[in-house]
């Protein structure tokens, strides 16, 4: 059976409304898109939703006691709160550099959690 | 106390005072201080942990923290003074900057040009006057933010957020993945006040209701809050009382506004707009007080950092030239009228000499969410030209620039006017 | 049980502390107890805070009798204790169309109270002295005395008076009973052990009645009688000069706006019987009569700038008047019961009226020789000037980080407030003695760095950091301790 779905594409803030005609994973027309990155979105919020996931872990010394950090590239929705966990158990020493390598290819996804800040050591 | 003397001097450290900072710098005013009251530059950006910022400025997506310390690097690299843990407590309009800190104690400086870039604040429940009880649980999207990203809490476990501007969208989803129960966020009015895509990607990925049209009309519990009563409003935002439901709670997130922080700017008698709460400026974002200039979401919100930055970039180019003595206006001021459907339009003035004209874009929000747009500009009651949207929402800002021959025909002009509206023929 | 004490006084509203700070000049053994957290949490932190001249008042009650001699004490006690009080007058607004005779029978009622430089003044006086009063204003009752203060800083301050005179102050203790032995009062029991003392004072508010039935007194009868308010940012631009009361009706003296101490502006309040003494919820109606009546007196009042609303309630005793008694059928035990308003203006007569009753009991009141009157003044960063500042940082560095922006509020004030006598414990008595949080932002930028001040000066963990009472912590989990707590359904 084609269907069709209405999308905002979350690729940037301008937030196209994206018509999507699929079959299955099919994807048989996509409309309404400003942009290439548009039709990529639309294409695996069908298939398979993926999302960056920004979130906070434990900093031992650190100037705060949190570091932000955020995966390297999109991940399965479905693995957010099973990330989440791996990501809470886990503490890291300060000092670390944004774009520091914290936790590597976490869950198999090829993402690797980065530190999306400097975080010095307290003092 | 401290007298110092500074060409100028930015009060706030956000990315608005950090891009006037490095713009003015770079356009050879090198003693340049930024004044910041926390402890750390980049103002609400290291607490926005999530991804969304940067896109049309570094064409690529980055997280708050990233984008802030890609500018704070910036402005170290450039041997700009920074006074952090200091308040500014007043400005008068002969730029006299009256700080204090626990380091060096009372600061009095004479500044050159004044960048005023100290952000906004969050309204409050006091504000919109939520009857019941005032228990402890009931705090504002913006500091439970806090909290939760910097300070290490979780303020609550079962949630409810009143006000779907862009920071309640993001701590519902931010709360929901620390292991918060995130019950409802409602919204008094039919659409939301925060941008489509946190919509999508903070409660509609995780499947937590938005409750348009609806709002908070009881709070309830006498230590920490118990439970929220929500009703739906009819069409004049008035509730509904057969509609009323009880939801147990034990923290209501409060995102129902901004208003830029502008006690500082009455101080020195800067003259402000109230339709944005913020400065009047020209396109230079000076205000009616030579010399003192405002950008960020101390002039308007802003809902993209971006803009922030570009805006920033004009206000501390024009400081520079301020203090240069390369700053003219002409003797004749065109102004900028929102029109049908629009809420504001930034600047409110154009009163700088055509020297300056290479480019001035129009910042504006739209008053009601219309689909199918067409902007429309006007001088002195003529049709200039239009542009043509998909969609224009109040909760995304408008840039839309003047086109050169405008720009050169400016001092035959008495007003330009913009409206946005239904799209003709659809 | 304990070391024995002279007196008990059970509840710091204000009027325990007041009873406390007046026999601390005695040669007694003082303790008063407080069940909550801190001193002047129930009735005293939630009303208009007018110290009334004293017309309203019927001549035939204690009300009327202790309203006046109070209102004239607060001059000098106001300053001895460092209170912030301001005499900046009442009025009584008759409008178009009101009962003008009212204005008139209150003048007389006043001048039967002795209070004094009262005035008749027209429309015209009123134009002048109150430029944004309603057009439709005929005439007023204008009393130079009466003025507000800060009924939170004024229990505080007589308190830490007391305390400077020896007097224990036990926050968190509620008393559960009270002991008597043939006839006689012994002490009390509560939630903290037991108390011994000769002479008990009940001042528990709301709860005098409940508090007089441990010794078999059946004639007093508390209902709670609320009253809703809104509070504006003292940024508001909109001069009102008085306490301005619209003509009083037979319940109620109507809905008042004024400015506070601090010059917020204060509109309220309702007047209503409700059925729980805990009953503090605001509701739709009573803020809509709040702002209506509000807007009779100052037609061009918005909502725009208020940063709160608020309820309080009065304790009102079935005689509608105070009830300062030494109990018939026990030795020792005197009620300061049914302190409505005008509460707060009689607070220090109050305070002498009752120390005369405990002489009257057997009480000796011998002057101590090295009673302190004073007490010293806090440090309010919010009332200097830059200058002032300036000289505050020089000499003590702490002073210079701001904590509180919208009210300016130091650190080392903050600090102070934690650790002086009659300390405060919670994110609300930080509130009370400073302002941090009372601004407009309503702690939103402050309320993080206060609950880590008090976590850390308290030696506690910002998770037990309380806004106030009971349950009310602020925060109720560390980062991450959530996750994986509850089964969460896939994304
Ligand atoms: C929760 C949230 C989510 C957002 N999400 C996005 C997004 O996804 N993408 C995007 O592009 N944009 C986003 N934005 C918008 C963007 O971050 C803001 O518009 C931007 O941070 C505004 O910058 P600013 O410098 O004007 O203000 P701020 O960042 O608020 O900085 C103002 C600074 O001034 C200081 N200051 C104020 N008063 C004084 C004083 N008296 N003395 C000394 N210092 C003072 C403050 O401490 C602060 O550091 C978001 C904003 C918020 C709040
Ligand atoms: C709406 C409103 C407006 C008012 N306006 C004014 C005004 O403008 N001017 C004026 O003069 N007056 C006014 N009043 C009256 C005034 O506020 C009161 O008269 C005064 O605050 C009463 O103080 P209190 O100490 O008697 O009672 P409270 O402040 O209630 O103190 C009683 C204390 O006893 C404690 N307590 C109770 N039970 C126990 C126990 N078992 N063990 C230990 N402690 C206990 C309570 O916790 C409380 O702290 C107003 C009152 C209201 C409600
Ligand atoms: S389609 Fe392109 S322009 Fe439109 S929202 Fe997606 S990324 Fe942005």
């Amino acid at each position: 059976m084609i269907e069709t779905k209405t999308l905002t594409c979350v690729a940037c803030p301008k937030g196209c409304e994206v018509t999507v005609e699929y079959e299955g994973d099919e994807i048989i027309d996509i409309k309404g898109n400003a942009c290439p990155q548009g039709q990529d979105y639309a294409k695996e919020e069908i298939v398979a939703p993926t999302r960056i996931l920004p979130t906070t872990i434990r900093v031992k010394n650190g100037a705060l006691p949190l570091c932000p950090v955020k995966t390297t590239k999109q991940i399965p929705l479905e693995n957010m709160f099973e990330a989440m966990q791996i990501i809470g158990k886990k503490e890291i020493e300060a000092p670390v550099k944004m774009g520091e390598v914290l936790i590597e290819n976490i869950m198999n996804t090829g993402a690797d959690i980065v530190a999306t800040r400097d975080m010095p050591e307290e003092i | 106390m401290l007298n110092l003397k500074k060409d100028l001097v930015v009060i706030g450290g956000g990315p608005a005072g950090l891009a006037a900072a490095k713009k003015a710098y770079d356009e050879g005013i090198e003693d340049v201080m930024i004044l910041e009251r926390d402890f750390e530059l980049g103002g609400i950006l290291p607490q926005c942990i999530h991804n969304g910022f940067g896109l049309h400025y570094f064409k690529e997506e980055l997280t708050g923290p990233e984008y802030a310390q890609r500018f704070i690097n910036d402005v170290k690299e450039r041997n700009i003074e920074i006074k952090l843990d200091t308040m500014v407590l007043d400005v008068t309009k002969d730029r006299k900057v009256y700080a204090m800190n626990k380091k060096e104690g009372f600061l009095e400086i004479e500044a050159g040009a004044v960048v005023l870039a100290m952000g906004c604040r969050e309204r409050t429940s006091g504000a919109i006057g939520i009857p019941g009880t005032r228990p402890a649980g009931v705090i504002t999207a913006g500091t439970a933010q806090r909290y939760t990203n910097i300070e290490g809490f979780v303020p609550g476990d079962e949630v409810v957020i009143l006000g779907s501007g862009d920071i309640g969208l993001i701590m519902a989803r931010r709360m929901k993945l620390e292991g918060a129960d995130v019950k409802a966020v409602c919204e008094l009015l039919p659409y939301t006040g925060g941008l489509t895509r946190n919509v999508v990607q903070c409660l509609e990925d995780y499947d937590i209701p938005l409750m348009l049209n609806h709002t908070v009309t009881a709070i309830k519990g006498e230590g920490r809050l118990e439970a929220v009563e929500i009703s739906e409003v009819d069409e004049n935002l008035k509730p509904i009382p057969a509609t009323a439901k009880t939801i147990k709670a034990d923290t209501l997130l409060l995102s129902v506004g901004l208003i830029p922080e502008n006690e500082l700017s009455k101080k020195a008698d800067v003259v402000l707009d109230d339709r944005t709460g913020g400065p009047i400026v020209n396109e230079g974002r000076e205000t009616n007080i030579e010399g003192i200039f405002a950008c960020g979401n101390v002039l308007h919100v802003h809902d993209l950092v971006d803009w922030v930055t570009e805006e920033s970039q004009i206000a501390g180019a024009h400081a520079a030239k301020y203090i240069k003595n390369s700053f003219a206006k002409t003797n004749k001021c065109v102004d900028v009228k929102a029109g049908e459907n629009v809420s504001y339009v930034i600047p409110q003035k154009i009163e700088l000499e055509a020297g300056d004209r290479k480019k001035i874009p129009l910042y504006m929000r739209v008053s009601t969410p219309l689909t199918a747009v067409d902007i429309n500009l006007y001088a002195d009651g003529e049709k200039l030209y239009s542009f043509s949207e998909p969609f224009a929402k109040p909760g995304e800002m408008i840039s839309v620039p003047l086109a050169q021959k405008t720009l050169d025909d400016l001092d035959n002009l008495n007003e330009i006017k913009v409206e946005i509206i239904e799209k003709e023929g659809e | 049980m304990s070391k024995k004490y002279d007196v008990i006084i059970i509840g710091a509203g204000i009027s325990g502390c007041a009873v406390a700070w007046k026999l601390a000049r005695y040669n007694l053994d003082i303790l008063l107890l407080e069940k909550e957290a801190d001193v002047a949490t129930g009735t005293t932190k939630a009303n208009t805070a007018i110290m009334h001249a004293g017309y309203n008042a019927d001549p035939d009650k204690l009300k009327g009798r202790l309203n006046v001699k109070g209102n004239e004490e607060i001059r000098e006690v106001s300053k001895k204790l460092n209170i912030p009080y301001k005499e900046i007058g009442s009025l009584v607004v008759g409008l178009e169309g009101d009962d003008l005779s009212v204005i008139d029978e209150l003048y007389q009622k006043g001048l039967k109270n002795k209070v004094k430089n009262m005035e008749i003044v027209d429309r015209d006086w009123l134009f002048e002295h109150e430029p944004n009063i309603s057009r439709d204003a005929v005439k007023a009752l204008w009393a130079p005395t009466a003025g507000v203060i800060t009924p939170w800083e004024a229990a505080l301050a007589m308190a830490q008076n007391a305390v400077a005179n020896g007097v224990e102050v036990k926050l968190q203790t509620a008393v559960e009973d009270v002991l008597t032995e043939e006839g006689k009062v012994v002490g009390v029991k509560t939630n903290q052990g037991d108390f011994a003392a000769d002479y008990v004072v009940n001042s528990a508010g709301l709860y005098a009645d409940e508090i007089a039935k441990m010794v078999g007194i059946e004639k007093i009868n508390i209902t709670p009688r609320k009253g809703e308010y809104y509070i504006y940012d003292h940024a508001k631009d909109f001069a009102v000069n008085h306490v301005v009361f619209p003509i009083p009706t037979p319940i109620s003296k109507g809905i008042v706006v004024t400015p506070t101490v601090e010059n917020n502006l204060l509109i309220g309040p309702t007047s209503e019987n409700v059925e729980s003494k805990t009953d503090l919820a605001t509701t739709k109606e009573g803020l809509k009569e709040v702002y209506e009546g509000a807007k009779k007196l100052y037609p061009d009042l918005d909502l725009r700038d208020t940063i709160r609303v608020f309820a309080g309630l009065r304790a009102a005793d079935d005689t509608e008047d105070f009830v300062i008694e030494a109990a018939e059928n026990v030795k020792g035990f005197v009620n300061v019961a049914g302190i409505q308003s005008p509460g707060l203006a009689s607070s220090t007569a109050i305070a002498g009226y009752t120390a005369d009753i405990l002489r009257d009991e057997g009480l000796t009141l011998s002057e101590k020789k090295n009673y302190i009157e004073t007490r010293e003044e806090p440090v309010r960063f919010y009332e200097m000037t830059n200058k002032e500042r300036a000289k505050m940082v020089d000499q003590n560095k702490e002073y210079g980080q701001i904590i509180c922006r919208c009210e300016t509020v130091s650190y080392k004030e903050i600090l102070d407030a934690i650790n002086s006598p009659v300390g405060a414990r919670t994110v609300n008595a930080v509130k009370r003695r400073t302002r941090a949080g009372a601004g407009r932002c309503q702690a939103g930028f402050c309320g993080p760095r206060v609950v880590d001040i008090l976590a850390q000066e308290l030696g506690i963990d910002p998770t037990e950091v309380k806004q106030e009472e009971g349950n009310s912590q602020i925060l109720e989990y560390k980062i991450k301790q959530l996750l994986g707590s509850r089964v969460m359904g896939n994304a």
